[in-house]
């Protein structure tokens, strides 16, 4: 079992309440951003990913989003560089580069294979459609989104495996010269990883691919769902899919005592939260969604899946407005832990929960997920004890549960037992409390 | 008010099964229209197919005629319409186009003004304003960028009628069908051609009449005045108190200004 650590490297200096008083994270004014504070935590964020790696955890997540205090990772690559060399031993997972939002492809296979170099090759990319605000905040074409993400893949595969020069045309991208002279270490090409809200039409992408799908926090029941189309498809294609094909992402909250725990947590739904507040108009621009999603999207105005959807349908009108729902958005913070769609807890309570979630689900990647505005002290023991006191039992429970990951069986290379696909996971083990949505 | 009656017609161009809302009886009068679909038959149009035989084509990709997906920027467009009129022997056709369709129509009378016999431009976008900016549709909802287009959403019947009340899943399928389309060929620059001062040259000599809300917060007047200013001979006609939709914020003032064109 591969197991990571995972944080947003959110700007938490941002006023709470400007987030709130558009129901966004996206969009909230610059001017409440302070480079001074932005540069601390930028680097407190970096020592805590090389403190990762001292502890032993397999893999150091990153993601990339722009124009938004929730991340200020905004070219991932940079602080993957900065990784590269200054870690030892984990492998530097990207889940994932914005490939459709990225003018220049060619360019990010260069940058990918200089990381990968310089770590002595424990890169592991992954792509993303990025959000619907990404394609607002680098101008890149919404309704192209899915034909810029496959010709751009195609593209950056090509350049790492095919001997340059060649040309490239193609319906999007146009290069007359295709030779890099700095290629990944790890041969054919480093091993790819997709993470995903469990959007059906990429997890079938991932499917035939074989690329190891990594759910983002999702709920347990559509998650498991998903992993199953994942295997259904596998099937149809010859390969049985196996824990090695999927991850999990999940926040994790681990401190000293129950209470601090919770406490701890509680930051997670700072500002509203992750996807608390999307705003279709940037969430959904034109065209990104399928014809299908967007059918799925004219019943439903929003996300339905996560709490607290639907607490107010405009924005606050004055600062009374305002605080009811803050409140109620705070409000909602039980529900979240009934749904497992959190953990919180000290090591002892909380591997139990967490050997529940690898029980129903089986994945061969986990990724630990910590955020909110906590004290560094505290955000430091938290890391602290879920690498020395949760981690290892993570690892136990991986052995004993069968859960390979994807360094230990090549995806996509189990044999069909019989012709068949058998299905993933324990649905039956799904409890009542976290049938979710 | 008695609709004058209409019909859905399919007519094959080239791959294409294009979708044509037709009505009314005499000459041919072709209407482009804008970045959010036809929004249905209005007031105007009972009147002027008293005279006239309407024309609506739906756009490739706008939800009834399927996408065409080699159709990437205006010119493309422009060149599936010349192939439609051409085949339906048309020419020259008087059109009239809104807002997108406008640009749409210009972008034609620039390839080929000789398809056309008379021209109306209504708030169209296609050229950068000189002063100001065109409202930015796709960082809008569908309903916000319709409510933010006009002058007074809540107090005008027939936009009530044509826009009001609860969106169903229909009408949001079918505006973020017009939308995804306008973004594949409308995304940067955002609803205008860059040498379109230059080529609107070509255009000398086709009878045109312009049609802008002094108001208008989509595409600022100053698009208009360059418009009348780029294309020689041509007529702009202004409405006060008006902004992206005379055919709707002042029916009347509008059918008087087309007639009077159109003769």
């Amino acid at each position: 079992m591969h197991v990571m650590f995972f944080t947003e490297r959110a700007y938490h200096a941002v006023p709470e309440d400007e987030v709130f008083k558009i129901r966004s994270f996206f969009g909230v004014p610059n001017k409440f951003f302070d480079a001074q504070k932005g540069a601390q935590l930028l680097n407190e964020y970096i020592d805590e990913k090389i403190m990762c790696d001292e502890l032993g955890f397999d893999g150091l997540m990153l993601n990339e989003h722009h124009g938004t205090p929730f991340c200020m990772g905004a070219v991932m690559d940079v602080e993957a560089a900065v990784l590269a060399r200054a870690t030892k031993r984990a492998k530097i997972v990207l889940l994932g580069n914005p490939i459709p939002t990225v003018a220049n492809p060619l360019r990010l296979a260069e940058e990918l294979a200089m990381i990968d170099m310089i770590s002595g090759g424990r890169l592991v990319p992954g792509w993303v459609r990025g959000a619907g605000s990404e394609q607002l905040a680098n101008n890149a074409n919404p309704a192209y989104n899915r034909e810029y993400f496959d010709e751009a893949h195609d593209l950056i595969l090509a350049a790492w495996t095919r001997p340059g020069p060649f040309r490239w045309e193609g319906k999007h991208f146009h290069y007359r010269f295709v030779n890099p002279w700095v290629l990944p270490l790890q041969k054919p090409h480093p091993p790819i990883w997709i993470p995903g809200l469990i959007s059906p039409e990429t997890v079938k992408w991932c499917a035939h691919h074989r690329y190891p799908y990594v759910a983002l926090a999702t709920l347990l029941k559509p998650t498991l769902e998903m992993f199953n189309m994942y295997a259904k498809i596998a099937g149809d294609l010859g390969y049985q899919a196996g824990p090695e094909n999927f991850g999990y992402l999940q926040p994790v909250f681990c401190a000293d005592t129950e209470e601090k725990a919770e406490e701890l947590g509680k930051n997670f739904l700072f500002g509203g939260g992750f996807s608390h507040f999307a705003r279709p108009e940037w969430m959904f621009p034109p065209g990104y969604n399928s014809k299908e999603a967007t059918r799925r999207l004219a019943s439903q105005a929003a996300n339905p899946n996560l709490p607290g959807h639907g607490l107010l349908d405009h924005d606050p009108e004055n600062d009374a407005e305002l605080q009811a729902l803050k409140k109620a958005l705070y409000g909602t913070y039980p529900e979240w832990l009934r749904q497992s769609q959190m953990i919180t807890g000290t090591p002892k309570t909380i591997v139990p929960k967490l050997r529940h979630v690898l029980e129903v689900l089986r994945p061969g990647i986990f990724s630990f997920w910590l955020d909110g505005p906590a004290p560094l002290k505290d955000r430091r023991r938290c890391v602290e004890l879920l690498g020395k006191e949760v981690l290892p039992a993570m690892h136990e429970i991986g052995k004993e549960l069968g859960l390979t990951d994807p360094f230990q069986v090549k995806p996509g290379s189990r044999q069909l037992s019989n012709g068949k696909a058998e299905p993933v996971g324990r649905p039956d083990l799904i409890a009542e409390s976290t049938l979710g949505a | 008010m008695a609709e004058t009656s209409h019909k859905e017609e399919t007519f094959r161009v080239g791959e294409t099964e294009l979708r044509v809302i037709k009505g009314g009886q005499g000459k041919p009068l072709l209407v482009f229209h804008g970045e959010l679909g036809f929004p249905g038959w209005l007031q105007w149009l009972d009147v002027l197919a008293r005279k006239r035989t309407i024309w609506i084509p739906l756009h490739p990709g706008f939800g009834k005629t399927p996408m065409a997906s080699w159709i990437m920027n205006m010119r493309d467009l422009g060149a599936f319409y010349a192939r439609f009129i051409r085949e339906q022997k048309l020419a020259p056709v008087d059109v009239i186009g809104f807002s997108l369709g406008g640009w749409l129509a210009a972008e034609m009378a620039i390839a080929n003004s000789a398809q056309f016999s008379k021209m109306v431009l209504v708030g169209a976008t296609g050229l950068r304003p000189p002063s100001g900016e065109i409202m930015d549709m796709f960082t809008r909802t569908a309903r916000g960028y319709l409510n933010a287009s006009v002058i007074d959403s809540r107090n005008n019947p027939e936009f009530a009628k044509l826009f009001g009340g609860e969106q169903t899943p229909e009408q949001f399928e079918a505006w973020e069908d017009a939308r995804a389309e306008t973004a594949r060929i409308a995304w940067a620059p955002y609803m205008y051609t860059q040498s379109m001062p230059e080529l609107l040259a070509n255009v000398a000599g086709l009878p045109t009449l312009i049609l802008w809300g002094k108001q208008d917060p989509v595409v600022p007047l100053s698009a208009g005045e360059l418009y009348h200013q780029k294309i020689a001979g041509s007529k702009l006609v202004t409405f006060d108190n008006c902004g992206h939709m005379p055919e709707v914020e002042k029916p009347a003032d509008f059918i008087k200004a087309i007639e009077s064109f159109l003769g």
